[in-house]
């Protein structure tokens, strides 16, 4: 195949589902499998598979459900998380370290440390969120 | 030090039927059916040994040694696997198997088991005294460091670089004869396994440098003959000198338990390790210091070069484990993780990867997508590709084609067949007439 000039990026969409346990993890673990098979380094393939399960896993305990894109270039990965409300009130605080809004069955299950926004940020080259309560949260993350 | 990817999983063409088992379970998908026949790709093998344990015809073969490589060398020493432990009965003692291997043609026997205490002591010293990221990996089956290499490049660095047991015996066995005064070059290092994947490891080993193994035998190779010779046997005196601890490395979970107050998961079978693996990269399981992960069911005594069933063979090495013999080997004062450490770094092997520019292989791995959505889905495996997506993988890789799937083989037929008709209503203008509207 001749070299791409300008490679179309590869775009991967995945829908998760308030409360669905069972398939939390699925995009990070797809997504890891097709960079891996793109030559992307190790270290890379690492952050986006962190940065997407916290994603996951916020969507389907804090959420009422919503969408996460991966967009693949060349040496850098997009991830685009969307999702349909509650919304964060306080974002400031929300990405603090050890902030959880979690109930105490979520915390017993092991999750709502508190440290899933904050691990996403640290994963990122680049990163944002915006939310409006009563609508819903975006998180926009490039890592490269 | 051999080929690259040296294997020690090989097929025997005359008896492969080219049925689809072994595609269907190999863990990195690193087997096709080409031409009627199974063909392993080499830079994807990790030696599990999965398809030799599946395969029907028994068509894959282990290359290791026969026993008769032991004539080879005047002082042949033996260096049994804990797990050969688990494959006698109750009636067997450690002493007998021993004496047994003696009776056989060994001049010497070293326990592995004696070596895998060393490594435990090292391990856990290791973990103490140095920063190291977090989980910890054991670094003692060969297939799992494979499995690391090929599809967890980032988790490289996570793996203890300690000689496994069966090296660090090995060494101890070498300059042992060599005090003793035999000459080097007629001794003949050989270890009983319970898997191909040693056999890797010593042809082609990772990380601790040329091997002081000589020669790897089978256990299912050394079973009929040993168990002949234990038979035989009247008093064998005290020969076992390994504790329970190091026994105990032949059944999942038995290094953990060494290691003193860490905590720690023991997982087993590939496809459970994998898994495990997948976890560690979403960081999921920050709270735990040490993976020991074994490519076999019940850890080596689900090796596939075993004769006993895993279940039976782990009973066995539990008992065997509470035994004490009455004469120790001595473990050295302190443990000391410096002579283990390994001499090389391990690299990643980017079997996976579509092409080596990154733009290119984006573009693959889109053509690859449209031809995987356009194939039925069914995962059938008769186009010699273990899934759907793997023969579309194959075919952007040019390895394959798309009629090599029979329903898009058929589509194409059907297509073909209709335009036959169509063309055999036509009559050539100068005897018939145009058809009318
Ligand atoms: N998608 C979301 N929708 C609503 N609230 C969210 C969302 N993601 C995070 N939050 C809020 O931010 C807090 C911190 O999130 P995070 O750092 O991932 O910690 P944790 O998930 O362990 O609570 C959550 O407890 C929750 O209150
Ligand atoms: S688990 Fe033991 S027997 Fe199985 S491949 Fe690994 S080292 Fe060999
Ligand atoms: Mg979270």
């Amino acid at each position: 195949m001749a070299k791409a000039e300008r490679a179309k990026p590869l775009i991967m969409n995945f829908a998760i589902e308030r409360g669905n346990f069972q398939l939390a993890g699925e995009a990070s673990s797809k997504i890891k499998g097709r960079l891996l098979q793109l030559g992307f380094p190790g270290n890379l393939i690492r952050r986006v598979a962190i940065a997407t399960y916290e994603a996951e896993m916020n969507l389907v305990i804090h959420s009422y459900g919503g969408t996460i894109e991966a967009r693949i270039e060349p040496g850098k990965v997009t991830i685009t998380v969307n999702d349909v409300g509650p919304g964060i009130p306080d974002l400031d605080k929300a990405m603090k370290a050890g902030f959880s809004t979690a109930p105490e069955e979520i915390r017993e299950m092991g999750f709502g440390a508190g440290m899933g926004l904050p691990n996403m940020r640290n994963c990122s080259s680049e990163f944002r969120i915006d939310s409006v309560v009563g609508k819903g949260t975006t998180i926009k993350m490039v890592i490269s | 030090m051999g080929n690259k990817y040296f294997h020690s999983v090989t097929l025997d063409s005359d008896l492969c039927r080219g049925c689809t088992n072994c595609i269907k379970r190999c863990p990195t998908e690193a087997i096709r059916v080409r031409e009627g026949k199974a063909k392993i790709i080499d830079e994807r093998c990790i030696d599990c040994g999965e398809c030799l344990r599946i395969c029907p015809y028994h068509a894959k073969l282990a290359l290791s040694d026969p026993l008769d490589r032991i004539k080879q060398y005047k002082y042949p020493v033996a260096l049994p696997a804990p797990s050969l432990y688990g494959q006698f009965g109750s009636k067997v003692s450690v002493d007998q198997i021993i004496a047994g291997l003696l009776e056989i043609g060994f001049c010497q026997v070293e326990e592995v088991a004696y070596g895998a205490e060393l490594v435990s002591r090292a391990f856990a010293a290791f973990l103490k005294e140095n920063p190291f990221p977090r989980p910890a990996i054991s670094s003692a089956c060969p297939a799992v460091l494979r499995l690391v290499q090929v599809k967890f490049p980032e988790l490289l660095n996570h793996i203890v670089p300690l000689n496994s047991p069966m090296e660090t015996t090995a060494r101890l066995a070498r300059a042992r004869m060599v005090d003793a005064g035999y000459p080097p070059e007629e001794v003949g290092i050989f270890f009983i396994t319970p898997c191909a994947a040693k056999v890797t490891a010593v042809k082609n080993p990772l990380g601790t440098g040329k091997s002081a193994v000589d020669g790897v035998i089978g256990i299912a190779d050394v079973f009929g003959p040993l168990s002949k010779a234990i038979n035989k046997l009247e008093e064998t005196g005290n020969l076992r000198q390994s504790t329970g601890k190091g026994v105990g490395w032949a059944v999942t979970g038995g290094e953990s338990r060494l290691l003193g107050d860490i905590r720690y998961l023991a997982v087993d079978g590939l496809m459970n390790v994998n898994q495990v693996f997948e976890e560690v990269m979403m960081g999921k399981l920050k709270e735990i210091e040490f993976i020991e992960g074994l490519a076999c069911v019940g850890g080596c005594v689900g090796g596939p070069l075993t004769v006993v069933n895993p279940f039976v063979a782990k009973a066995r090495i539990l008992r065997c484990a509470q035994e004490v013999p009455p004469v120790l080997r001595e473990l050295p004062p302190r443990p000391n993780w410096q002579d283990l450490l390994w001499k090389e770094k391990i690299h990643p092997v980017g079997a996976l990867r579509l092409d080596d520019d990154m733009s290119v292989a984006i573009q693959k791995m889109e053509t690859m997508e449209r031809i995987s959505e356009s194939l039925p889905g069914l995962d059938c495996g008769s186009c010699g590709a273990p899934t759907c997506v793997a023969l579309a993988e194959d075919i952007v890789r040019r390895q394959a084609d798309e009629v090599d799937c029979v329903f898009k083989l058929r589509e194409k037929v059907t297509q073909l067949a209709e335009m036959m008709v169509e063309l055999s209503s036509k009559l050539p203008p100068s005897i018939g007439k145009k058809e009318k509207e």
